[in-house]
């Protein structure tokens, strides 16, 4: 990996074009980027989420030391789950709350965040209720370990088969966990952040243009 | 030369026999002479019958299937990935790749999203809004179209796929007329669209939808109650309400178990709430059910375009926000898309500000705010939905597609277990999937 590839992917934000500083010149850009931490959400929530927090709680009763915390943002409702419960969490939610549908999980990978660096994301359906929700339950790099949560919805087969391949997370209970898309003998977990994209140089008149996840970005 | 390719191998799994040409019938001897009940046959990825570069793997006992199972990824392209190295604008070119028969629908669901985070869903001019869903529409009815075509293709009706092609033309054509391309046109962006329709557009697309509409009949004629094609499909590749709920399973595949679930009704996005139309759906949960539904989806897709036709008022197709809107309208010259001369004319000859306008959002784009969202479209086969989280960024943090092709395919073991090889193929043409939207 190169240099700047490297430098893309370090904590430290520098400037545009790896600049130092403020580096802003034209002040259009605003380079200053702050470390946006959406915090946990106070009631009311409004609309059906406080319905379905209340009813989560009502039929759930180890519901404080599960949810980490709950977040509404843009009209979504996400709750933070802890892994070891997330299979309890799940059923209830199912059985008592009628979402009876999971639009399957997508994973993401924050290398900066120290003990939660791994994410899966399960948007949730009530076909019943016609409503929403989303799970994002987290683990370390280190112990790349989540429950499966086929047992409680079977279509989630591929899709944790997925997130497998391209996060490296492993779903303990998955029936048969193996790469979906990349082949079996694959190194590596291609979406995390620290896989680069590579691509082929283009060359132009003796430039060249290095791959995309080598070139210099705006930040 | 064929014996050679021919010629079985024993291995730790047992005796294989490739097929690449050769004379079938001294297989088939062959093969009896073993007297082994189950074979496991490889079929595909180059298949014509897999409905794409679908692996299938079955068991097989005599002629039933015992097993069947999946192997897909032969077109994994990482387009989530790539997302990540580029503008939010850029990631449209992206997403449109994915399931090449509804890229309106990969587009929308996309750029849904990006609104979404940027706080402007309500900001997106009606013109825009209606465009959309026009297009969104017409895309519906060529995905359709080439799923009875190719369906009835493979499973040995040739006509359908004459007529169905036919329509499809007319309207790849009017994606060409609006866009500049008729697949992967790239035209619903962040904020609105590329261009607006061209000054003669709407009388064409009346003409089309005249024709269309004349011309479906012919399909109709040949799928609807034709013996021959029920002897396929009636019956074939059962799948319950209950089995779908499980699996996750949406789109015509769902509502062929008579559950009236589609997005645009439910859970309304850009303004389906204000349009008349019906939900298609079947009691039968089998493959000629699903074809059915397909079938009288498209007229009503029709009864929406003609909506839109009616309401279509001058206007600006793009957000005003001018920090977030691209900067020039693009124009459609003979060599395809590209920027209106006008607006070379006036950055580079009257305003240095607009130039540098121009530059600053082309090459590096918006920024959007930190967070994440799910937004969901009815595409031809199913909840779509993209998922997206942004860091503050000029380029999206993660892009993720919750793919109807690919969720649904997960159905093919038990739409074909116990059943014969022959339904395999009639299952998996009825759910439709489109494998660059499943390997993605």
């Amino acid at each position: 990996m190169s240099d700047i590839a490297k430098q893309n992917m370090s904590a430290e934000s520098t400037g545009m074009f790896g600049v130092a500083g403020s580096g802003d010149t034209s002040g259009y850009g605003g380079l200053q980027r702050r470390k946006v931490q959406i915090g946990s959400t106070e009631r009311p929530f409004g609309g059906y989420f406080d319905e379905v927090v209340d009813g989560l709680e009502r039929a759930y009763p180890g519901f404080s030391d599960a949810i980490e915390k709950v977040v509404v943002d843009r009209g979504e409702l996400t709750l933070h789950v802890h892994r070891e419960k997330l299979n309890e969490v799940a059923q209830v939610l199912r059985d008592d709350l009628k979402f009876e549908m999971c639009l399957g999980v997508s994973g993401a990978h924050y290398p900066d965040e120290s003990g939660r660096e791994l994410r899966a994301l399960y948007p949730l359906l009530s076909l019943t209720r016609n409503q929403r929700i989303r799970i994002e339950v987290s683990a370390p790099e280190s112990d790349p370990h989540i429950p499966s949560v086929v047992e409680v919805w079977a279509g989630n087969n591929w899709h944790e088969r997925e997130t497998y391949d391209m996060f490296g997370i492993v779903f303990d209970g998955h029936p048969a966990l193996t790469r979906i898309f990349m082949p079996d003998d694959w190194n590596g977990h291609p979406q995390r952040k620290d896989y680069p994209l590579g691509g082929i140089p283009v060359e132009y008149k003796g430039a060249t243009v290095p791959p995309p996840s080598d070139r210099r970005v705006y930040r | 030369m064929s014996q050679t390719y021919n010629s079985p191998r024993e291995t730790t799994e047992g005796r294989i026999y490739s097929v690449t040409g050769g004379d079938w019938d001294d297989l088939v001897t062959e093969i009896g002479s073993t007297q082994e009940e189950r074979v496991v046959v490889n079929m595909g990825p180059q298949h014509p019958s897999t409905h794409g570069v679908l692996r299938l793997i079955l068991e097989l006992e005599g002629e039933t299937v015992t097993e069947a199972r999946c192997g897909i990824g032969y077109l994994h392209t990482g387009i989530e990935k790539n997302t990540e190295y580029r503008s939010w604008t850029q990631g449209v070119t992206f997403v449109t790749r994915m399931d090449y028969l509804s890229p309106m629908f990969n587009e929308a669901a996309y750029c849904l999203a990006v609104e979404k985070l940027l706080g402007i869903t309500d900001q997106i001019p009606e013109r825009a809004t209606l465009i959309r869903v026009m297009m969104m529409e017409f895309n519906r009815i060529s995905s359709h179209l080439v799923c009875l075509g190719t369906g009835g293709l493979e499973l040995g009706a040739i006509t359908p796929m004459f007529f169905a092609f036919r329509e499809r033309e007319m309207i790849l054509d009017i994606f060409e007329m609006a866009s500049g391309l008729r697949m992967n046109t790239a035209y619903i962006r962040p904020g609105g669209l590329a261009n607006d329709l061209p000054e003669d557009a709407i009388p064409k697309i009346r003409e089309a939808v005249k024709t269309i509409r004349k011309n479906l009949k012919d399909n109709e004629k040949m799928l609807v109650g034709n013996s021959i094609w029920m002897k396929r499909t009636a019956g074939v590749a059962h799948l319950d309400l209950a089995g779908c709920i499980a699996l996750g399973i949406t789109g015509p595949v769902l509502r062929s178990t008579g559950m009236p679930w589609d997005l645009r009704k439910t859970q309304p996005y850009c303004g389906y709430e204000n349009f008349e139309f019906d939900v298609v759906t079947a009691d039968t949960a089998d493959a000629y059910g699903r074809f059915m539904i397909r079938v009288y989806e498209m007229e009503q897709s029709l009864r929406i375009i003609e909506q839109v036709l009616d309401r279509l008022e001058p206007g600006p197709v793009m957000v005003g926000d001018k920090k977030i809107a691209w900067p020039s309208q693009l124009s459609l010259g003979g060599d395809g898309l590209g920027n209106s001369l006008d607006h070379i004319r006036e950055i580079m000859g009257t305003s240095m500000e607009a130039l540098i306008h121009h530059f600053k959002l082309v090459t590096e784009g918006f920024r959007v705010p930190a967070g994440q969202v799910y937004a969901a479209v009815e595409s031809p086969r199913g909840e779509l939905g993209a998922h997206i989280i942004s860091d503050g960024g000029t380029r999206p943090y993660r892009v993720h597609f919750r793919e109807p092709s690919f969720n649904n395919l997960q159905s093919t073991a038990a739409m074909c277990e116990g059943s014969l090889v022959a339904d395999v193929i009639a299952a998996v043409a009825s759910i439709d999937p489109v494998m660059g939207g499943v390997d993605r």
